[in-house]
């Protein structure tokens, strides 16, 4: 089974993008749970959604308590929210910033990790340039099937697709494709140093 | 056709499939996507010629029900929590009027202190309302069971109270398999119902009973309810012949062969139960759990049978009844007279808390070992709640319990994670 957590603010397609996420699996012919942290939802307060993907129908209705992979929609989260509860060692993360894990003050906390699992994405610029909003939930999803592996672009493509019509769609299906890009090449990159 | 959607939506588009004519609900908290789906699908023609109404409250829903089914027309609604409450003496109303609305409880607690998540207490709090009441285990047999509500409800003309847990089913994304319109059609008949307002030919219905006849009338609910004891599994061998899976029935059984420990619990934490009893069964444990689908008609030779052999029985239940215990495991040691076995009652998951593999193991490994206390808190604060007993020894005016120990948690609002 492998599971993921998403960390973003209310408003920024949190709870989507998980669903979305579910749906792609699917699509791939695999089990999938999404579920939200059931909060009362409020705009910019923290949001927890999770996804679990397996090859066999999933029971399991605890939170997901120790990810495979860690999706962070806002980086302003990292010094209010105890984020990184639980990941498993060598796992996966991907950060909306455009920044570097030393210059997020991460640098330290992932010194051992494996590079190429450490990816960082630009999402609020490439939602913004392609859909016109500040959404950066689709675009992660595009840098998630880059890093981790589990799920394939074209399934993600597929997925935003199902959930969005005409220009919302080609515009998040555009970011969602930079976004790949983006992750591949520094996973290469980190590859690379390594 | 196989479908990865929310909860809510595969049971709005079931409940769609079902052909009902009349759906009332108050769309204002708590409430879930399921009526706000079947609203959208009555606007756009889609559910035809089905009317939604829009009522100003929970007692306004069930009441529009109560006179939309005495009319003859099948009848929707759905609630959580304090909705459920608000309503409750319409709730009674339908049942002893015998009129066969179908409602879906979003399971959540019941305040004070206010919250939205999800425990057994709304329904379980109507358990004696007169209302057939099931539980799901996961989002494909919550459609599947109102399906098969319809059908009973209308067959035996008592209402039924299909529950899902709040938020833990409503707000999933699952895979579902969504039945066809052939397939629904050939399962569930036309309403034809017992008793039906008919200017044609008029009756009245509502009379005031007086001692005469009261008990009897109430009797004849009891009957009635019983009869739906055999109705259940004769439906859910016909929906299965139709639909092509094993959903409804009574209670199930999972891995007791042989079992020594047997967990009982309702819902969707059966889900989690089962990994955990996987996980014990490759250890050697003899450990198993029946899942009660059907908590009103209590199935007491059922859940008996299902027990029979065990050396002892752990209840877990969402739900409490203060200054007794459980309410669920009052329920299971009726079906238990008797017998000798070891009884535990676990209360867990109450108000949202989540109920995790790890605390379950612990608590199965105690049981195994006859460790547990009768009545059990799982995963209380022990901490938290003597710090509050302290205070109240200390401080006369020692404040409202629930800011107390908010504050003692260091949260600025509720939150569960």
């Amino acid at each position: 089974m492998f599971q993921v957590r998403i960390h973003g603010r209310g408003g920024q397609g949190v709870v989507t993008a998980a669903e979305m996420l579910s749906v792609a699996a699917f699509d791939e012919g695999r089990h999938a749970q999404a579920f939200p942290s059931f909060g009362s939802e409020r705009t910019g307060a923290p949001v927890v959604a999770f996804c679990r993907i397996d090859d066999k129908e999933i029971r399991l209705r605890e939170p997901i308590m120790e990810p495979d992979a860690l999706i962070i929609q806002d980086p302003t989260l990292l010094h209010q929210v105890d984020c990184f509860a639980g990941l498993k060692r060598d796992g996966y993360i991907l950060i909306n910033t455009s920044k570097t894990f030393d210059q997020l003050g991460l640098g330290e906390f992932v010194r051992d990790w494996r590079p190429e699992r450490l990816c960082t994405v630009p999402a609020m610029e490439l939602a913004l340039k392609h859909v016109g909003r500040p959404v950066p939930n689709v675009p992660l999803l595009g840098g998630f099937a880059a890093v981790a592996d589990v799920l394939r672009l074209e399934s993600v493509i597929k997925a935003i697709e199902e959930r969005f019509k005409g220009k919302v769609a080609a515009g998040n299906v555009a970011a969602a494709k930079e976004a790949y890009a983006i992750v591949k090449a520094e996973m290469e990159e980190a590859a690379h140093h390594a | 056709m196989l479908k990865q959607m929310e909860g809510s939506r595969a049971v709005a588009e079931a409940v769609a499939l079902c052909r009902p004519e009349v759906i009332c609900a108050y769309p204002i908290s708590p409430q879930t996507h399921i009526v706000e789906a079947l609203g959208e699908m009555v606007k756009d023609g889609s559910l035809a010629p089905c009317e939604f109404i829009n009522v100003e409250s929970e007692f306004a829903a069930m009441s529009v029900a109560v006179g939309a089914s005495a009319a003859g027309a099948r009848s929707y609604t759905a609630t959580a929590s304090q909705g459920l409450l608000y309503m409750a003496e319409a709730v009674f109303n339908a049942s002893g009027l015998g009129l066969p609305i179908v409602m879906t409880v979003a399971n959540r607690a019941i305040g004070a202190p206010i919250n939205i998540w999800n425990d057994h207490s709304d329904a379980l709090a109507m358990r004696d309302a007169g209302w057939i009441q099931l539980f799901a285990e996961n989002n494909q047999e919550a459609l599947d069971l109102h399906i098969q509500a319809f059908r009973l409800g209308e067959e035996l003309s008592l209402p039924v109270m299909v529950c899902m847990d709040g938020f833990i089913l409503t707000h999933a994304f699952e895979r579902v398999d969504m039945p066809t319109q052939a397939q629904v059609d050939a399962y569930l008949p036309c309403y034809e119902p017992r008793q039906v307002l008919d200017p044609g030919e008029p009756v009245s219905i509502g009379a005031m009973v007086g001692p005469e006849a009261f008990m009897e009338v109430r009797y004849l609910a009891h009957a009635r309810q019983m009869e739906a004891l055999k109705l259940i599994p004769a439906y859910a061998a016909e929906f299965k012949a139709v639909f092509g899976r094993d959903s409804g029935g009574l209670c199930h059984s999972y891995r007791t062969e042989d079992a020594e420990t047997i967990v009982v619990a309702m819902g969707s934490v059966l889900g989690t139960i089962k990994d955990v009893i996987d996980e014990m069964r490759e250890a050697g444990h003899k450990i198993g759990v029946l899942g009660i689908t059907l908590f009103r008609p209590f199935p007491v030779e059922g859940v008996r049978a299902g027990l029979l052999g065990a050396k002892r029985v752990v209840v877990l239940e969402k739900s409490m009844a203060v200054g007794l215990g459980g309410i669920l495991s009052t329920n299971v040691r009726m079906a238990l007279s008797g017998l000798h076995m070891h009884g535990y009652t676990v209360i867990a998951g109450l108000g949202g808390r989540a109920i995790t593999r790890k605390s379950l193991l612990g608590l199965f490994l105690k049981a195994e070992k006859d460790e547990l206390d009768h009545v059990t808190f799982l995963d209380l604060d022990w901490v938290m709640v003597n710090k509050q007993l302290e205070r109240e020894k200390a401080h006369r005016r020692s404040g409202p319990v629930a800011e107390n120990l908010l504050r003692d948690v260091g949260v600025v609002a509720a939150r569960n994670y």
